[in-house]
C-alpha cells in the first residue's frame, strides 16, 4: 500500500495491508506532530504534498527496498493537510521473514522518504505560522 | 499568469511550472505557463522567475526542481511540454 491520504491514518487499515503469515517480523513505524521545534511551542501542522512525484518516489522507495532486503509486505502512508498534535503524520509497516531485516528496511524506507519524497510542512506556532526548513537530497 | 521573454520569429518551448509550499507563497502562484527561447535549460526558467514574477527574486538562483516528477539538476534541458516543479527543500515525515 501507497498512499497519500487527507484522512486520520487506520493502523487497523495499515495491519491489514501487510497481512502474510509467512512473516514472523513486521516492524512498523509512525511519525506523529510534536509539541515542540526548535525551542517554539508548536500547536499544530499543515501538510503539502506534491502528490503525483510523492506518490512515485514513494512507490520507487519501496522498490528499493525490496531489491535490498527479503520484503513479503510493505506500506507507506503519508497524510496531508492540517494536523493536531499527536495525530500520525506518516506510517511505515515492513513485513519479512525474520525481525533483523524488517527493522533495517522500515528504518532505510523512513530515512529515504524524508529525503527524497516532496512534501512539506508549515507550523503554527505561539506567535506566529512558518513552513519547517527542509532538507535537500543528496547528489 | 503567462510568462515570456522578449521573443522573436526564433523557436520556443512551452512549459508548465508548478511551485509548492514557501515557493507558492513567495511567487503567489502555483501553476503558470513559460515560453522559453530555444535551447532552454530549468536554469533559463528559473532566471524567467527570478526577473518577472512577483517577489521572484525570493526565490533561489539554484532551488531544488524536478522535470516529469524526477528530481534534475538547473542545468538540464527543457522540452516543450515539460513540466517543472520549483520545490522548496522537503520536509516531510
Amino acid at each position: 500500500m501507497i498512499q497519500l491520504t487527507p484522512e486520520k491514518i487506520s493502523i487497523d487499515t495499515l495491519l491489514d495491508s501487510v497481512e502474510d503469515h509467512s512473516t514472523g517480523g513486521l516492524v512498523i513505524f509512525l511519525g506523529r506532530v510534536r509539541n515542540h521545534a526548535e525551542g517554539r511551542q508548536v500547536r499544530a501542522m499543515d501538510y503539502e504534498a506534491f502528490d503525483e512525484m510523492a506518490l512515485t518516489k514513494m512507490a520507487a522507495i519501496a522498490a528499493t527496498a525490496r531489491e535490498k532486503w527479503p520484503i513479503k509486505k510493505i506500506a507507506l502512508v503519508h497524510r496531508t493537510g492540517h494536523l493536531k498534535l499527536g495525530e500520525i503524520s506518516v506510517a511505515v509497516a515492513v513485513a519479512c521473514a525474520h525481525r533483523e531485516e524488517a527493522f533495517a528496511a522500515c528504518r532505510f524506507v523512513i530515512d529515504t522518504l524524508k529525503k527524497t519524497v516532496p512534501i512539506w510542512k508549515k507550523e503554527y506556532f505561539e506567535g506566529g505560522e512558518d513552513w519547517v526548513e527542509g532538507i535537500l537530497p543528496e547528489g | 499568469m503567462h510568462l515570456s521573454k522578449a521573443l522573436s520569429s526564433a523557436a520556443t518551448v512551452t512549459v508548465t511550472v508548478r511551485a509548492f509550499a514557501r515557493y507558492a507563497e513567495i511567487l503567489g502562484l502555483e501553476e503558470t505557463t513559460l515560453e522559453l527561447a530555444e535551447p532552454a535549460t530549468v536554469g533559463d526558467a528559473v532566471k524567467l522567475l527570478r526577473k518577472n514574477a512577483p517577489n521572484g527574486h525570493l526565490l533561489p538562483e539554484r532551488p531544488l526542481v524536478a522535470v516529469n516528477l524526477e528530481h534534475v539538476l538547473v542545468e538540464t534541458p527543457l522540452r516543450q511540454g515539460d513540466e517543472l516543479a520549483l520545490l522548496p527543500p522537503l520536509a516531510g515525515g
